[in-house]
């Protein structure tokens, strides 16, 4: 897509004009290259020493790629070649996989910076000011993302540490296999403790999806209807658990729950948790039902089917895909819920995100990341699920522009 | 079942014998910390209980941390559903000042020692409350990473090593709470160990304790939970660090870390057991069945082959042996062992159970300045 429009716009302005090479590219390139080997003569306490090689490195670096490499591939592979290479020479094969990753970034920036890049996505009249304010927004985003991803990358690594410690050993960095290990997934296997939590968690989640499913998909049809009288009012309370801070309800429900019998029961942590889920059903479901079309009940009505037949063979069908997101939001609240399940459960009802959080606070052990890292490959798997559905949807709402 | 719980009964005479008489539960939750303290535990005092009475299932909370407010809400909401509690003696004090842990006569329900001293004797000035049954003796103690610290410097030999930051710079770790710091801080300006508490109860000498830790207050990282000296020393994010020393053991013989102990001025601590208040009969005669066994002289010793932490019965030390899985002897590695006891710092629960509250808000206060 990107790629597309800065070809069209290559053909359009001809000559975009080359920013000047040792006025700008250089110091600039210098500059990322300084940043980079300040980095990296930092893990060896030699911050001032890398950050003058970093900047020799990326001026270098600008210079030659825009002076003499004009085709932009062979230029970026011959840099990410060579300063793997050198990370090689420094550091073995973690250092290659550094500098592979320093050489494709400084290669970017050089060309990026060097062949005027940067003003694609401003109109050729802008200020400098303007061009400097729409790269700095980029680069905003892009450090948004950044901070968002980078904490659920680091831990996936850490997870197949040999060590029993959050810690990137000099193993690890050297990409060496001893540094490696499964044995935390292992331990997430065999141990009974997080196998009782695991199927504990299995237990709960679906119980209260499908208790979740049916009551929200039941009251958002219901609140759907125009003649029912105070829609709002029961909109709101029914949200309410999604609105109202998380550890009111769950002091809430724990004197409740334990007036009644069912604090520290399997029961009472189903409903708890299917109470939690109803409002993300409601809503997608919701959602979904304003772009159904009434007039299709009535002409079903005008076929002669009664309202059940009505709902399960044209309404459900059509709705279906609010159903099951909001059904995945239900499973992945319950799954991932911590602060409820303390109250209202007791030790025989422990899920996965409660032995989690005993083994923060009580062992740090990377177990605790395995687990972690199934879980973020799960609801990586569950999201992707959704999203497709919604696409489904509105492809057969006729909503899509394809 | 029935036969071998009367011949216990019988074995031990006095509540044995008519727990007998009386209907049991077979399902008891067991609060404890976690982590490698739980498991010792578990494999000390449930496995093998669990296998003399196999319709008994236990389960596992690990909500010590936090025992006292929850069983405060338990008790409001009439639904206590924990049969034995692990706390620290502090915390007995208090459950046991608000009647939410049931009073207990030592000779009476707890076993005799195997040496035939009564229980009273055989845990001596242990037991510090009324409902207070001893496990073990732990201690709050240093450790630091020798390749951390400057070339030429010699190895800390005193726990004021954490106040020398010229000597040993970097960051260190302390617990985020006033017991031990101040004291330390006292200790380290030059108070002597045995007036210490009375110093520290002027406002003068309580300054002074602060005063001393603003000297290191930016090379402060602070913990609250045990498990992250270890790993932050690990990671070299500091140079020395303050935990249990349960938790150093583990660090440095069981995974290997390049730690050293330094066990100048440790803060001796207890842990054990307190049944909560209100017990239904049938619970409460489980629960005393089991305490009575995981209390006994043999099973305290036991446990001491799982992790490094003293028992509480004067006649289990001649029975502590060699680690269960690395077989090396257990002995020097307590923190009672003669040659880590040499400079032991005795913290007093009675003045803390005064002070505790006040000084809880100086520290906080302290810390946000």
């Amino acid at each position: 897509m990107t790629d597309a429009t800065a070809n069209t716009a290559d053909e359009l302005i001809i000559d975009k004009g080359r920013p000047s090479l040792l006025g700008f590219t250089v110091p600039l390139t210098a500059a990322m290259g300084g940043l980079f080997g300040f980095l990296t003569g930092n893990t060896v306490d030699q911050g001032l020493i890398g950050f003058v090689l970093g900047l020799i490195y990326g001026g270098a670096a600008g210079f030659i790629l825009m002076s003499f490499v004009a085709n932009r591939t062979a230029g970026r592979w011959a840099l990410i070649i060579l300063t793997a290479a050198l990370g090689f020479y420094l550091g073995k094969w973690g250092g290659a996989a550094g500098g592979a990753i320093v050489g494709a970034v400084v290669s970017w920036w050089a060309y990026w910076i060097g062949r005027g890049d940067y003003r694609d996505g401003v109109p050729t009249y802008a200020t400098p000011g303007q061009t400097l304010w729409h790269v700095t927004y980029l680069f905003i985003c892009g450090f948004v993302f950044f901070f968002l991803i980078a904490p659920i990358l680091t831990i996936i690594p850490l997870s197949f540490n040999s060590e029993n410690f959050f810690t990137f050993t000099p193993e690890m960095l050297g990409l060496s296999p001893e540094g490696y290990s499964l044995k935390h997934y292992e331990d997430f296997f065999t141990n009974s403790n997080w196998q009782s939590a695991m199927w504990n968690s299995l237990k709960i989640a679906p119980m209260a999806t499908l208790l979740a499913v049916g009551f929200g998909t039941l009251a958002a049809i219901g609140l759907s209807q125009p003649h029912v009288p105070f829609r709002r009012a029961i909109m709101a309370v029914l949200i309410s658990p999604m609105i109202v801070p998380l550890i009111i309800s769950a002091a809430g429900m724990y004197f409740f729950y334990s007036r009644v019998n069912l604090q520290g029961t399997y029961l009472g942590v189903v409903l708890a948790h299917a109470a939690l889920g109803i409002p993300f059903v409601i809503i997608t479901v919701t959602a979904t039902l304003v772009g159904f079309d009434r007039s299709l009940t009535r002409a079903a009505a005008n076929l002669g089917a009664d309202p059940v037949t009505t709902f399960l063979r044209i309404q459900m069908p059509l709705i279906l895909p609010g159903v099951i997101s909001g059904g995945l939001f239900a499973f992945i609240t319950s799954f991932d819920e911590v602060v409820v399940v303390l109250f209202v459960g007791s030790a025989q009802q422990k899920t996965l995100p409660w032995q989690m959080f005993i083994g923060l606070r009580e062992q740090i052990s990377p177990t605790i990341l395995a687990v972690a890292t199934i879980l973020v490959t799960l609801s990586i798997a569950l999201l992707a699920t959704i999203e497709i559905l919604r696409r489904r949807s509105e492809r057969m709402r006729g909503l899509s522009p394809q | 079942m029935k036969l071998k719980t009367i011949l216990m009964g019988t074995a031990i005479a006095g509540v044995g014998s008519i727990a007998s008489a009386q209907e049991m539960t077979n399902d008891m939750t067991l609060v404890s910390w976690g982590g490698a303290y739980q498991d010792s535990q578990q494999k000390a005092y449930a496995e093998p209980y669990m296998e003399m009475n196999p319709d008994v299932s236990i389960s596992w909370d690990e909500s010590s941390p936090e025992a006292v407010a929850k069983l405060r809400a338990m008790n409001e909401a009439g639904n206590v559903t924990w049969d034995l509690v692990d706390v620290v003696a502090a915390d007995a004090i208090r459950l046991c000042d608000e009647g939410l842990a049931m009073e207990i006569d030592p000779n009476e329900i707890l076993a005799e020692g195997d040496d035939g001293s009564s229980a009273e004797d055989d845990f001596g000035d242990l037991l510090v409350s009324d409902c207070f049954i001893p496990q073990i003796v732990y201690s709050t103690t240093a450790a630091y990473r020798a390749d951390l610290l400057p070339e030429g410097a010699p190895a800390p030999e005193s726990i004021c090593a954490f106040f020398d930051t010229d000597t040993y710079p970097g960051q260190r770790a302390l617990e985020q709470r006033p017991i031990n710091n101040m004291e330390w801080a006292l200790l380290c300006d030059g108070v002597a160990k045995e007036d210490i508490y009375d110093v520290l109860e002027t406002e003068e000498g309580q300054d002074r304790a602060f005063a001393k830790l603003d000297t290191i207050k930016d090379d402060i990282v602070w913990w609250s939970a045990a498990a992250e000296p270890p790993q932050l020393l690990a990671d070299g994010e500091i140079v020395m660090g303050s935990s249990y020393n349960g938790r150093w053991f583990s660090a440095i013989e069981e995974q290997g870390q390049p730690f050293e102990m330094l066990w100048d001025a440790q803060v001796f601590d207890l842990d054990g057991w307190i049944i909560p208040a209100g017990l239904p009969d049938d619970r409460l005669n489980r629960v005393l069945d089991f305490v009575e066994y995981a209390t006994d002289t043999q099973r305290l010793a036991d446990q001491a082959a799982y992790i490094s932490y003293g028992p509480a019965r004067a006649s289990s030390a001649p029975l502590v042996g060699d680690h269960a899985e690395l077989g090396i002897p257990m002995g020097p590695h307590m923190p009672t062992a003669p040659a880590n006891s040499e400079n032991v710092f005795v913290y007093n629960y009675t003045w803390w159970a005064d002070y505790r509250d006040d000084l809880d808000s100086k520290f906080q206060a302290w810390l946000a300045q």
